[in-house]
Formats: C-alpha cells, sequence, structure tokens
C-alpha cells in the first residue's frame, strides 16, 4: 500500500464523517412524517414526565385531596406540606441533607483524585505488568457487587467503622469504581503524547505532568465524573441501608423511606414534598451538567 | 522491584537473559512514579479481591459475626436449593430481568432510531428521556411509584377513564412485579443514549445506497442497523442484564423491606440481605451471593459465546 492510497481512503473517510454530521443538521421525511415523529416524541415524553409533574403537584396538595384532585394544577395550594415534611421525621429534614451532602462531597473529592491517578498511569506511564492490571481493573467492571458485599462487611465492622462514614467514603479514595477509571483513561489517551514529551523536556517530571498538564486538560472528563459520583452518591440507598443505624447520621434516602410504612398509609403531602426536596438537587446537577452526563454516558457503549 | 533501581553500575548482559534490555534510569523512574499513582488503586482492589476469595471460604461455613466461622461443608449450597423462598427470590429476579431488560432495550432503540433522524428539538428530547434513568432506583421515585400505581391512583383512574377496571398493582401478587417492570421500562434513557451514539457512526450513505436498490425498512433495520449497531446492542444487553439481576432498591422500598405481598417482589438481592444482616446468617447469605455470581457469570458467559454469531465488529 502506497502513501497515496492511504492519504486517499483517509480523506474519504473525513468526508464520509462530515457527510453524517451535515446529514444528521437536515431534518428528513416529507412534512407528515416529520409530523407524526413529532406526535410519538411528544406522547413518550409526556409518558416519563407526567410521574414527576404529577409529584410535584401532589406536594402542593393538602393529603386528603392528593388522590381526589386529578388535575395537575392544584385547585387548593397547601404550601404547609413542606413546613410539616421539613418537621415530621426524629430530626429536622436539613440534618439529613447535610449529611448527604457531606458524603457526596467526600466522594467526588475522593474519586476525582484516586481515579484520575490510576488513569493517568495506565494511560500516560509505561510500566511492566501494564497491560495485565489494565484487564483486571476492566474485569472488576463486570464483578456483580454483592458478592464481595459480605466480607466486606464483616472487615469494616471489625474495623469498628459501622454506624461512621468510613466505609461510605473510605472505598471512593481507593479508585474502587473501575468506569470511572477506564472513562479518564478513554479520554487521557486521547490527548496527545507531545504534551508530555514537551513537558518533559522543560524538566518536568511524572508527578508535575500530572498535575500541570494532564490534569487541567482533563477537567470535562473530570466533570463527568464528579456530577455522576454526586448523583449516585446522593441516590445511594443500600449502602447507608447496610452501615448507617444512629439516625442522626441518616442521609436523605433513608430518611425518606420513613415516610413510608409497609402497610402504605402514610401521610402523603408532606411525603411528596421532602421527596420533591430530595430530587432537586439531582435534577439541579442534571441540568447544569447534562453536556457531561450524555457525553460520559455515549462512550461508554463506544470502543 | 530490584530491576527498577537507579543504579548506574553497569550490568553486561551475561547473566541475564539477553531480551532484558537494562533499563534508563528516566524509565525506572517512570515506573516507579506509576505505582506509586497506582498505589490507592492497589490497596482499593486488596478490598475487592480479598473479600471475593473470603466470600466463597465463609459460604462453606456458619457464621454469625460473633462467633468464629464454623465449616459446614456444602450444607449452605444443599440449603439453597431446599429453600422454596431462595426458589422464590429467584423466580421473581429472573422475571423482572427477563421482561424489563428487552422491553427497555426495544424502546430505547424506538426512541433513538426515531431521534436520529434529524428532529427539531433533539437535544430537549434526549434530556426528557435520559433523565428518568438517573432518578429511577431512589426511594423517591419507588414511593412515587407505589403511589400512582396504588389504590385511587393515577393509573387506575386513567383506565377507569376508559371504562377498564384496573388491577390491585400494589396489592396483587400477580401484578406487584409488573408495576417494577413498568419502573425499570421508564428508565430505559440511558441506554438510549449509548443507542443514539452508536446510530450516529452508522454512515448514511449505506442507507442510500439499500434504497436505491428497492430495500423498504425492514430490511435496512435487519442488514444495515443491527449488524452494525450490534456492538452497541450486546453492551446493553451485558450490562443490562448484570444491573437488573442485582435490583434491590425497587423491591425493598415498595414492600417496606418484606418482599411482599406474598413475596411477589422478594428479588433475590433483597432476600441475601435479610438472611445476611437481619438475621445474621452470614455463612448461608455468602452461598446465595455465589450462586447469585455463578448465575451472573453463565449469563455474561453465555452472551459472549453467542456473540460471536451475532456481533459483527468492523475492524
Amino acid at each position: 500500500m502506497t502513501d497515496t492510497t492511504l492519504t486517499r481512503g483517509l480523506r474519504s473517510a473525513k468526508d464520509r464523517l462530515r457527510g453524517v454530521e451535515a446529514y444528521q443538521e437536515e431534518l428528513s421525511g416529507t412534512p407528515r412524517t416529520r409530523f407524526l415523529r413529532h406526535v410519538v416524541l411528544v406522547g413518550v415524553g409526556l409518558v416519563m414526565l407526567y410521574p414527576l409533574l404529577w409529584m410535584l403537584s401532589a406536594s402542593f396538595k393538602p393529603s386528603a385531596k392528593v388522590f381526589a384532585d386529578s388535575n395537575l394544577v392544584p385547585s387548593q395550594v397547601e404550601l404547609g406540606n413542606y413546613a410539616a415534611g421539613w418537621s415530621a421525621l426524629e430530626h429536622p429534614f436539613q440534618l439529613y441533607l447535610v449529611n448527604s451532602l457531606i458524603l457526596a462531597v467526600l466522594n467526588i473529592v475522593g474519586n476525582l483524585l484516586s481515579c484520575s491517578m490510576a488513569a493517568y498511569a495506565f494511560s500516560r506511564l509505561r510500566f511492566r505488568g501494564r497491560k495485565t492490571l489494565f484487564a483486571a481493573m476492566l474485569g472488576t467492571m463486570l464483578l456483580p457487587a454483592h458478592v464481595v458485599l459480605i466480607p466486606q462487611y464483616v472487615i469494616f465492622a471489625k474495623l469498628g467503622w459501622v454506624n461512621t462514614y468510613l466505609p461510605l467514603t473510605v472505598p471512593a479514595f481507593l479508585a474502587t469504581n473501575a468506569f470511572f477509571v477506564f472513562l479518564l483513561v478513554q479520554f487521557m489517551r486521547a490527548l496527545p503524547m507531545e504534551l508530555q514529551d514537551a513537558a518533559k523536556i522543560d524538566g518536568c517530571g511524572p508527578y508535575r505532568t500530572y498535575w500541570k498538564v494532564i490534569m487541567p486538560l482533563t477537567v470535562p472528563a473530570m466533570a463527568t465524573v464528579a456530577i455522576f459520583t454526586f448523583i449516585s452518591s446522593w441516590n445511594d440507598f443500600f449502602g447507608p441501608l447496610l452501615y448507617l443505624t444512629d439516625s442522626d447520621l441518616f442521609t436523605v434516602p433513608l430518611a425518606l423511606r420513613q415516610f413510608m410504612s409497609a402497610e402504605g398509609a402514610s401521610d402523603w403531602g408532606p411525603m411528596f414534598a421532602m421527596s420533591v426536596v430530595s430530587l432537586l438537587p439531582v435534577v439541579a446537577f442534571f441540568f447544569i451538567g447534562q453536556r457531561y452526563l450524555l457525553n460520559g454516558i455515549a462512550t461508554t457503549g463506544m470502543k | 522491584m530490584s530491576t527498577s533501581t537507579t543504579s548506574p553500575v553497569a550490568a553486561p548482559g551475561v547473566d541475564r537473559p539477553p531480551r532484558l534490555r537494562r533499563r534508563s534510569s528516566a524509565e525506572a523512574s517512570e515506573e516507579r512514579a506509576a505505582y506509586v499513582f497506582l498505589a490507592p488503586w492497589f490497596i482499593g482492589m486488596l478490598f475487592t479481591v480479598i473479600p471475593f476469595g473470603v466470600s466463597l471460604y465463609l459460604a462453606f461455613t456458619n457464621y454469625n459475626l460473633l462467633q468464629s466461622p464454623a465449616l459446614v461443608g456444602l450444607e449452605n449450597f444443599t440449603r439453597v436449593f431446599e429453600d422454596p423462598k431462595a426458589e422464590t427470590s429467584a423466580r421473581v429476579t429472573l422475571t423482572y430481568t427477563f421482561l424489563s431488560v428487552p422491553i427497555s432495550m426495544v424502546s430505547a432503540l424506538a426512541v433513538a432510531m426515531l431521534l436520529n433522524k434529524g428532529v427539531r428539538g433533539l437535544k430537549f428530547y434526549r434530556s426528557i428521556f435520559y433523565l428518568p434513568s438517573l432518578i429511577g432506583a431512589s426511594v423517591a421515585i419507588v414511593m412515587l411509584w407505589r403511589s400512582i400505581f396504588g389504590y385511587g391512583g393515577i393509573v387506575n383512574s386513567f383506565l377507569g377513564f376508559f371504562g377498564i377496571e384496573g388491577p390491585g398493582w400494589v396489592t396483587d401478587p400477580d401484578w406487584a412485579l409488573v408495576t417494577l417492570v413498568t419502573l425499570g421500562v421508564w428508565s430505559f434513557g440511558a441506554s438510549m443514549v449509548i443507542f443514539l451514539a452508536g446510530l450516529r457512526q452508522i454512515p448514511v450513505m449505506f442507507y442510500e445506497a439499500a434504497s436505491v436498490d428497492g430495500a423498504g425498512w425492514w430490511r435496512q433495520f435487519r442488514s444495515i442497523t443491527v449488524p452494525l449497531l450490534s456492538p452497541v446492542i450486546f453492551f446493553n444487553l451485558v450490562l443490562g442484564l448484570i444491573g437488573s439481576l442485582q435490583t434491590f432498591t425497587q423491591g425493598f422500598v415498595f414492600s417496606g423491606g418484606t418482599g411482599g405481598p406474598a413475596e411477589s417482589t422478594l428479588f433475590f438481592n433483597l432476600y441475601l440481605y435479610q438472611q445476611g444482616f437481619q438475621r445474621f446468617d452470614m455463612g448461608y447469605a455468602s452461598a446465595l451471593a455465589w450462586v447469585m455470581f455463578i448465575v451472573i457469570a453463565f449469563f455474561t458467559a453465555l452472551n459472549f459465546l453467542v456473540s460471536k454469531w451475532w456481533v459483527f465488529y468492523d475492524d
């Protein structure tokens, strides 16, 4: 194969890509099929959003009318649900919010530091056993978390960590989330190697290169990791359920669950009000970081 | 790592294998740095690899966390296969998985294909469809689901509007799991985003050429979309199966921790939790965990084996 056929091949691939992008911009189909497409999409969108809108509306209805008043716009707005829900449990709701926030922040810091360190080593440094260790790291992604659950609990119990935040935060500082390491490896691999060579010529060792060259360029991927960490830590129910017993350590999901008894009878208005409060940070982070989230999730399916 | 010392002393290649080139001090220090960067990860791996072995050991013991583990041979495993509740929970989990994974994957692909046609407002739609998958397993949403499907909830009022008398979605053992399947399907957004990214890599010219040759929609879907998207379908399938076989929060919150009504939402993981952390029967719970691990490993391996026949990599 000569150089010319190679470059020609490259050029045609580039043209093809450009063609794909141009196509994405233009709207295909007759006006009628375009209209039908929107009808279907709006229909699906309503199904997706309706439960959330219903919950928001229910949080403003008097408990007795939550199910009787089927309008999305409440006929009688009851702001008291929020005040009632806030103080309905053993502790005021801000305690649970602060607890959840502490855990989320610690997990974000831990994941950002430890996962980026591992990813830097895997993607940018040469060492023996790199391929084997990288494969082992990917392998842990397929390992179901519940196989190691019981011994981990036993270890944490022996260490006296049960009923503290340590079992819920220390693992984040040890790069245990293989998915994030993988995501950062993919991102760092795409950064040109010349950057590192230039840094080396300027006298940067591996540590300074990591901190001064690679980390600043990895900010978009780090944002993805931070937002995903926030959402999964905020939503986590199983970990706190397992390790926390004192109610003053409870996180938002543990607190919320107390609104619902096994029989199902509940004080609906306050329960939905606090449900809305519990989802607000997630929805806010989603709207702030949706570009990072969508790109992050999309790249996981690619090679 | 004795070979990675920075010692400049020359060691001629007589007493070492010829392929081992002497490493420069720069290479050696890079290697040392790599291990420093990997140190947290190494410790983290210990927290995974050691428990992995220990859980297998515990599965052959009786252990209640207070007394030291006592070996009992295969007793825990024979108990798993004689325990009707273990069987029920396995059935619940498999039913849930085989209903929710295919339905949500088909929905995800269908919506991704609609969005890939170049729709105005693509970003808006994509966000709306993705949002539920971020919160689908949160306590608030599971409680919401229980309310809207429950007695007097909007779902039955809606059905009543058409003169259909809806079932007791929450209280009827035949329907409780179906209710949770609808929640699983509602959260299809993450796989939709992955499908959409995959669809965008398929060159349009393939479809143009096919329609010139007179291939209809279904033929194009079968001969172009599915083969070229197959690695992505495979990825979504593997992760979907692993995730759904480990469902916990939905069953726990929906039933108040009991797995009811009549054990119809007793997911395998929920049963494992009850045995391990409510009854402190850690040995039996470990055996349950290993049975689940083997089932998940089996499905994943089967997936990889079967994938040779239908997953198509173009490079």
